[in-house]
């Protein structure tokens, strides 16, 4: 078999999983994979920007908010079409995101991550602030879309196959962005910014709308996520939001388009189970968690399938240097 | 290539592993409604067990302990009663996720006390619509009781902050009728309530709103607003504060030195979790609310159901300490989510609405001459009655008489 022909026949397999999987389970747990398409979008646009493009942002919960905010905004106060509000939340944070791309260029490593800190911080602060346009620390109650009659879905069904298609779409856009040309630039910077200079590309230009393409996937999986849990607040969006978006590049694999998923499901199951082995441990276990797993699998769970590959092919008594082996494979990711 | 279809074959069996099958149950209802058996009945709640609340946990044990005395009496109708609860935080969208859970999930016939204005207002629309029942909800938010004919489902049980208002307007025409008042309030729809409910009772009297400051409950502190507050020159101080910060705002007024009559509602006058780490010497001449029966008061110690209270407590959390009157709050509005339970005709949540519309009991554990009533939907509170308290020396010490306060 050619790679290309199990390349497809995995991602058909994939996909053949997820539209089925709602039919599966109750509607608490599909509202749960909602859920998790939605982060998956954002873990996605963030590793365009860490990952592939080197930058680092520890403000993407921002992003995430302005865009769930516009599209509960605009469902609640202006009955817009809740399909429509999904660019809508994407064009505003794209917005946002490249206004913030600007000052970025001239920062970099724990300088950016410091400044976009910061942003994650004001975000419940300033949805507060503006208490007369966002109904501050009470929230916003949006309805949710609903199944049209006559398809045989239920709504926790239809909402999710929703998210599933946007998600989709999202990562297809993704994909092609770090295949092509565009992404090898990007990618050039990451790894030699002066040699991606002396080869003729634009770095400011490449930052920036890297920075602003990564905060529009935050603002659309914001909307996602007001499709699924159907209430904002400024709570919903605190730093532990943005802190748990890095986190799940770090368990998916940096630079990795697949590996979203897997940070996406680990940043909304992980701490619920968390919270099951101890309610008042719930913070402890999910960071022991997350440490073992930077032990265990370095590479993050895009690489799993490679490392239980090795393991089986490892000779006996040869010692291997994991850590530095796993590191290059995540770099060459997908590329 | 290989690596990734293990990969994906390791996860798809680890989420196979996670769930069960879609199960046809909850498509097919029938005669009687999710959560209930001839056996047991399910309820759930959602409570602040963490976060700048959870002085406010022991609600839920206080709850649990009367059912659990229910139960070893045989339960209601034959009904062994569940109770589950969720920790919020405090958080709106946390109780939103919680409802969600115990709905979906933990199958509840009703929600029961969840606790907060701000998080049962963020659940009351979607819970009215799927017609789950949220009962006697912990939170003396107005809005629970004056909307009966668009949310059906939902009831309050503590009188409404709104009353407790016209309780301290009251108090304060008789005591101070040229106050100036300063306030510092919860920057949330508990908060604003009471606010509001104090300035249209105090509308055309003497009583004058000076000052006014709010903060966020997710704040650390409240210092600087306190500070503005006394530089107000105001005579009295509306403490419209939860157990936290009703705390801070005691030690501040006794830092800066300023003497006003200090008036704390109250969902924030526990000797046990505010006076005492506050200190009782700042604490003494505070005036509050109260509607039932203080554990500490010597005047209750021979009451039936104080004891009731005191032993059915120890029975069921014996760690708990059976002063903190939160535990006596949970215990009486078990009470009533008990009541209507037993007079619930049919196994069906509507049932049970009925039952709960029609509420006209006496709880043992609420001060003499304070009734729970219901009727229809002509009158969604509860609780419509409080007497003032003043804390003095080492307890609350009521004061006059009960204060009926319909509306």
């Amino acid at each position: 078999m050619s790679e290309r022909r199990v390349r497809i026949a995995t991602l058909v397999a994939a996909l053949a999983v997820a539209i089925l999987l709602p039919f599966f389970f109750e509607p608490f747990r599909n509202n749960q994979f909602s859920l998790v398409l939605a982060y998956s979008v954002a873990v996605l646009g963030l590793n365009l920007l860490v990952g592939y493009n080197g930058q680092i942002s520890l403000g993407h919960g921002f992003f995430f908010a302005l865009g769930a905010y516009t599209s509960a905004l605009l469902i609640a106060k202006e009955s817009v079409p809740y399909l429509l509000t999904v660019p809508a939340a994407g064009v505003v944070a794209f917005a946002a995101g490249f206004v913030f791309g600007v000052p970025a260029l001239r920062l970099r490593g724990l300088y950016l991550a410091l400044v976009t800190l910061s942003l994650a911080v004001v975000a419940p602060q300033l949805i507060k602030r503006w208490g007369s346009l966002t109904e501050g620390t009470q929230g916003l109650t949006v309805n949710q879309p609903t199944a049209p009659g006559g398809i045989g879905l239920a709504n926790d069904q239809y909402i999710y196959l929703l998210t599933l298609a946007i998600a989709a779409v999202m990562f297809l856009l993704a994909w092609n962005l770090v295949r092509g040309q565009t992404g090898r630039s990007i990618m050039a910077i990451r790894d030699n910014e002066i040699s991606a200079k002396a080869m003729g590309i634009n770095i400011a230009r490449v930052k920036t709308r890297v920075f602003a393409v990564s905060a529009g996937y935050a603002g659309v999986a914001g909307a996602l996520y007001v499709f699924t849990v159907g209430f904002v607040a400024p709570e919903s969006f605190t730093v532990t939001l943005s802190l748990g978006l890095l986190a799940a590049i770090v368990v998916g694999g940096l630079g990795s388009v697949t590996g979203a998923v897997f940070g996406a499901l680990f940043i909304e199951f992980v701490p619920v189970w968390a919270g099951d082995v101890n309610q008042a441990l719930t913070g402890f276990v999910y960071g022991a968690v997350l440490i073992a797993f930077m032990f265990v699998l370095p590479g993050g769970m895009a690489s799993l399938g490679k490392r239980i590959k090795r393991i089986r092919k490892r000779p006996a008594k040869q010692d291997t240097r994991p850590e530095r082996t796993e590191r290059t494979t995540a770099r060459e990711g997908l590329t | 290539m290989r690596g990734k279809i293990i990969t994906l074959a390791v996860v798809a069996l680890a989420l196979v592993a996670a769930g069960c099958g879609r199960s046809s149950s909850d498509s097919g209802s029938g005669s009687s409604s999710p959560g209930i058996t001839s056996k047991q009945v399910t309820l759930g709640g959602s409570y602040p067990f963490s976060g700048p609340a959870s002085a406010y946990r022991t609600i839920a044990e206080g709850a649990k302990a009367y059912f659990d005395q229910v139960n070893a009496k045989g339960g209601v109708n034959g009904r062994k009663i569940k109770f589950v609860t969720l920790d919020d935080a405090y958080e709106p969208p946390r109780a939103v996720q919680n409802a969600r859970k115990l709905i979906q999930q933990d199958k509840v016939f009703a929600l029961f006390n969840t606790l907060g204005t701000a998080n049962n207002v963020a659940i009351m629309k979607s819970v009215n619509q799927q017609k789950v029942p949220q009962l006697f909800v912990a939170t003396g938010g107005s809005i629970f009781g004056s909307n009966v004919k668009q949310f059906p489902y939902t009831t309050g049980w503590q009188p409404d902050y709104v009353t407790e208002a016209k309780v301290y307007v009251d108090y304060l025409k008789k005591q101070k009728p040229n106050a100036k008042v300063a306030v510092l309030y919860q920057n949330d729809a508990f908060g604003k309530d009471l606010l509001a409910g104090f300035q249209n009772a105090a509308k055309g009297s003497n009583i004058k709103v000076i000052a006014k400051q709010s903060y966020e409950a997710t704040d650390p502190t409240i210092s600087s607003q306190m500070a503005k507050l006394k530089s107000s020159g105001a005579d009295t101080f509306l403490d419209i504060t939860t157990p936290k910060f009703s705390a801070q705002a005691i030690v501040a007024v006794a830092k800066l030195g300023w003497h006003p009559l200090h008036i704390l509602n109250n969902v924030g006058a526990s000797k046990a979790l505010v006076l005492k780490p506050a200190g009782l010497k700042n604490a003494q001449g505070i005036v509050s609310t109260t509607y039932y029966k203080d554990p500490e008061d010597p005047k209750w110690a021979n009451d039936a159901a104080m004891k009731d209270y005191k032993s059915g407590l120890k029975k069921s959390s014996p760690k708990a300490d059976p002063n903190d009157p939160f535990h006596v709050y949970g215990w009486g509005a078990a009470e009533t989510m008990t009541d209507a339970l037993k007079r619930m005709k049919k196994p069906t949540r509507a049932s049970l609405m009925e039952a709960v519309r029609s509420t006209n009991e006496k709880v043992a554990i609420l001060l003499p001459g304070i009734d729970v009533k219901l009727d229809g939907t002509s009158d969604g509170f509860p609780i419509e009655a409080m007497q003032i308290q003043k804390f003095q020396g080492q307890s609350w010490k009521l004061q006059g008489q009960v204060v009926q306060a319909p509306h």
